[in-house]
């Protein structure tokens, strides 16, 4: 009966990650897409809220791959996927919410 | 469509500055002709679509906030609001359009449509839906 949030805009632009996070249950998953992977690299601002928000965090690879944020650069605790594992979370979800 | 689903709209945009709050409106409209269970969420600048003493007049562009009082007609009755949004932007519910529904069940006796949630209720309200749906 879980989430799987996605959040598709950059946090230092927009605050739908900061939303998302505000919104979360417990069981749920943040997948970060699109400009969202930019909250993923480490030393950033929001890595911490990322860390302490309580549930599964995931970021999506081409679009990390495609702002020059390498794996060594994506924080700790974050997952990194690729298109089919996007598939996977949103078909093992009960619905998906979109932050944009 | 058989079975009866609940649909939540999240509405996290201001009105006029950009399309989504039309859109949205647009949708829900759609979506009450199929019978659905349907709530409204208004939060972050969204709140600011329920704003009282819209005016679009002089920008040329269409005024659609009396839409959302005739939402009661087509059974849309639930608009949940965050009050820490509310809050952070200087307002209170009473700066909000009045907007009601005629409870068929109690004589037609209206009532209202805005419900004040916190972070937290709107975090479980999210939780309980069918389907989400993001503007």
């Amino acid at each position: 009966m879980s989430t799987l949030h996605t959040v598709n805009k950059s946090p230092y632009e927009r605050n739908a990650l900061k939303s998302a996070l505000d919104h979360v249950s417990p069981g749920d998953t943040v997948l970060l897409i699109e400009d969202g992977v930019l909250a993923a690299r480490k030393g950033g601002a929001f890595v911490q809220a990322l860390a302490s928000a309580g549930c599964t965090i995931c970021a999506l690879g081409p679009d990390l791959s495609a702002r020059g944020v390498v794996a060594e650069d994506v924080a700790e605790g974050i997952h990194t996927v690729d298109y089919g594992g996007f598939v996977d979370l949103a078909a093992a979800a009960t619905r998906v919410c979109a932050w944009l | 469509m058989s079975e009866k689903k609940k649909f939540l709209y999240l509405n996290r945009k201001a009105p006029y500055g950009t399309i989504y709050a039309l859109e949205s409106l647009e949708v829900v409209l759609i979506g009450a002709a199929f019978e659905q269970d349907v709530s409204l969420a208004f939060l972050d600048d969204g709140v600011f679509q329920l704003m009282n003493n819209q005016d679009a007049t002089a920008t040329g562009m269409k005024g659609f906030s009396k839409t959302y009082r005739a939402l009661g007609d087509y059974d849309v009755r639930k608009f949940y609001v965050e009050t820490e949004s509310l809050e952070l932007r200087g307002l209170k519910l009473e700066d909000l359009m009045p907007i009601t529904y005629e409870d068929e069940d109690d004589d037609y006796a209206e009532k209202p449509s805005l419900i004040p949630v916190s972070r937290a209720e709107l975090a479980k309200l999210i939780a309980e839906q069918d389907v989400v749906l993001s503007f």
